[in-house]
């Protein structure tokens, strides 16, 4: 039988670019250009070795998010995916991660999985919550934050670097994974698959699709709520000198003015 | 006064510093009341107490050790279940936050993570967060339900406040997903005898000008000179010069300390992420357009082969 494997991508606002807020204090994604989150590249480049690996598996692409949102889609489909979903509604401008893991499980179970890849965090959110919220929905394990990952036999193992330990993980299918950075570099799309890409299938779904109320999702069905955003002021320009052989004794007596030595 | 239920984070029995900041900020909006599990959870109580928690809820089970994030989630909502608390705070470690994701789903509630600081406000606490790499604060509430936060490192001072700190047994039913996750091995991280990364006050951090592993011996002479942590970029960390529990930034640790100097570091925006709320930024660089020098207080431009030593001497002398 078939492995399926559906991968959660995230649409971004690039993080090298100039980002902030609208005036309703969502992230604001029209004045700065979005992608495909890096971090999700790697969850895209883990699926495609599992999918190689495997006898006969396919991956699903997920997005949710507006419009735009197809161009990590379309990324990701170029990378090798087979085909790729998108959720978009008017009604999720604002969805927080509580709403966002709804929309996603439910997405997932209409897919059909038998493994969901996720990203690590997200860049813009960075919460690393959504994961371990997709899991608790499906009610099935999460095996998340791995810097290395494999499935064989219907289980997936993998090793998971913690703060005071490296542990190595197992659960059966079906599952819910999410990878670091450090589970190795993802593919550049070739030539070849950036054509392919543009004949793959994309499905277009809405909440009504999904059947999720417009109430339990965005601004206004939103958990949180965002009183605030204030940039924050730039640093006062520090004092620059070039090392003429005096530089370390330089930064030591600076260091000692402020009492650090 | 309201209870606030405080996951405490600890390593057979030792709690660890951001727990205690936790404490600080939990008696902001009422009286702590700890949660204490694995091994070692009893031996936790004293360290709580004298900082302000009222009650320590305990409960040991080998499940803990052996199965992923479940168990752990099963016994915070246990001890959601028993206080009815008026917020629950858990340290924002990758495992808490998840632990603490969970919590919210199940119990119906909205979830903050990664916030700075935390006040009490009209309509509940108030959590401060700092975003798209520290160029934004927000101010940010749970509306729905019972806030659970999750607070980063560094977030407050810890506070003596000696409080009865009552140990009591907490009754734990596992979940039937308890054990989907299967821990089938652990390797504990090595000390290093240096200060934690996320806890220092002061962190010395090098990057791919430092060229090579072996050259990672003269950034860890100056901490050692400072008593510091010692970080990495994400770039030194990729080369394999040094290891990955040290990388700082929006992929590594998120540190902010009294002093921050970056050698040998060009300040991407990813990296920034992770360090820009240090208090006192210190860079040394031989390219004087290196983006790290619009955060410095104070900079060198010059080769850090020359500047470091010298400064690690000139601490050492100044040290005595
Ligand atoms: C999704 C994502 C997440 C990321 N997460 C992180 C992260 O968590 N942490 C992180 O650090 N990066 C992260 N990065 C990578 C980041 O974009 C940069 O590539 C990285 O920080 C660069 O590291 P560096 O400053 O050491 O190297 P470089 O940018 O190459 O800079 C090296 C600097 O050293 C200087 N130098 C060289 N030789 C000497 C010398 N002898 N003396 C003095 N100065 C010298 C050079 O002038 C230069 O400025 C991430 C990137 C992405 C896309
Ligand atoms: N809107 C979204 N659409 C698809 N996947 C998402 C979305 N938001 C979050 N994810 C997934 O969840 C991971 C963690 O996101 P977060 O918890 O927001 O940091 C990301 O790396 C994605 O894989």
């Amino acid at each position: 039988m078939s492995l399926r494997i559906v991968v959660t991508v995230k649409y971004v606002p690039d993080a090298t670019g100039d980002r902030h807020f609208a005036d309703d204090l969502t992230v604001d994604r029209d004045d700065v250009d979005g992608l495909l989150s890096e971090l999700d590249e790697y969850a895209v480049e883990q699926a495609l070795q599992i999918a190689e690996d495997a006898d006969d598996a396919e991956v699903t692409v997920l997005t949710v998010g507006p419009e735009d949102a197809k161009d990590a889609l379309r990324k990701a489909l170029s990378m090798g995916a087979d085909k790729a979903i998108h959720v978009e509604d008017e009604d999720l401008h604002g969805t927080d991660a509580i709403g966002t893991s709804l929309v996603l499980a439910k997405a997932v179970e209409k897919a059909g999985y038998d493994l969901v890849i996720s990203g690590m965090a997200s860049t813009d959110g960075t919460m690393g919550v959504v994961p371990a919220l997709l899991a608790e929905r499906l009610g099935v394990p999460q095996v998340t934050l791995l810097s290395e990952v494999s499935v064989e036999d219907g289980t997936v193992k993998g090793r998971r670097d913690g703060d005071a330990a490296s542990e190595q993980l197992e659960a059966s299918l079906p599952a819910v994974v999410s990878v670091t950075d450090q589970s190795g570099e993802a593919r550049y799309p070739s030539f070849k698959g950036i054509m392919a890409a543009k004949k793959k299938p994309v499905e277009s779904w809405d909440l009504s699709d999904l059947d999720i109320d417009a109430e339990e999702v965005g601004l206004d069905g939103a958990y949180t709520k965002v009183d605030s955003a204030t940039e924050r002021p730039a640093r006062t320009a520090g004092t620059i000198v070039k090392d003429e052989g005096e530089g370390g004794k330089q930064l030591a007596e600076f260091l000692a003015g402020q009492k650090f030595i | 006064m309201a209870e606030v239920l405080v996951y405490v984070d600890h390593v057979d029995g030792a709690v660890r510093k951001p727990t205690l900041e936790l404490l600080t900020l939990a008696r902001r909006i009422g009286e702590p009341v700890a949660v204490a599990l694995g091994n070692g959870a009893a031996d936790t109580a004293a360290a709580l107490a004298e900082h302000g928690a009222v009650k320590v809820l305990t409960h040991d089970a080998s499940e803990y050790a052996e199965y992923l994030v479940v168990p752990k989630v099963d016994a915070l909502q246990a001890a959601y279940e028993a206080v009815s608390p008026a917020a629950v705070l858990v340290p924002s470690s990758a495992e808490g936050k998840e632990i603490a994701a969970r919590l919210a789903l199940r119990i119906g509630s909205g979830i903050i993570t990664d916030a700075v600081d935390l006040e009490a406000g009209d309509e509940g606490p108030v959590a401060t967060q700092s975003v798209f790499a520290a160029a934004f604060t927000t101010k940010s509430r749970v509306i729905k339900g019972t806030p659970v936060i999750t607070v980063k490192p560094n977030s407050a001072a810890v506070e003596a406040a000696p409080a009865a700190g009552a140990v009591e047994a907490l009754n734990v039913t596992f979940s039937e997903k308890a054990t989907g996750t299967k821990i089938t091995g652990r390797t504990p991280r090595e000390s290093t005898g240096r200060p934690e990364l996320t806890e220092a006050a002061i962190v010395v951090s090098g990057g791919r000008g430092v060229n090579g592993a072996e050259n990672f011996a003269i950034i860890e002479a100056l901490a050692d000179s400072l008593g510091a942590a010692v970080g990495a970029s994400r770039a030194a960390v990729d080369a394999g010069w040094y290891p990955h529990t040290n990388q700082v930034g929006q992929t590594g640790k998120s540190v902010s300390p009294q002093l921050y100097i970056a050698s040998g570091i060009s300040g991407a925006i990813q990296h920034r992420a992770g360090m820009q709320t240090s208090k006192t930024i210190v860079a040394i660089n031989k390219d004087p357009e290196a983006p790290i020098f619009d955060l410095v207080d104070y900079g060198v431009v010059g080769d850090l082969f020359d500047v470091v030593p010298q400064l690690t001497e000139e601490v050492k002398t100044r040290k005595g």
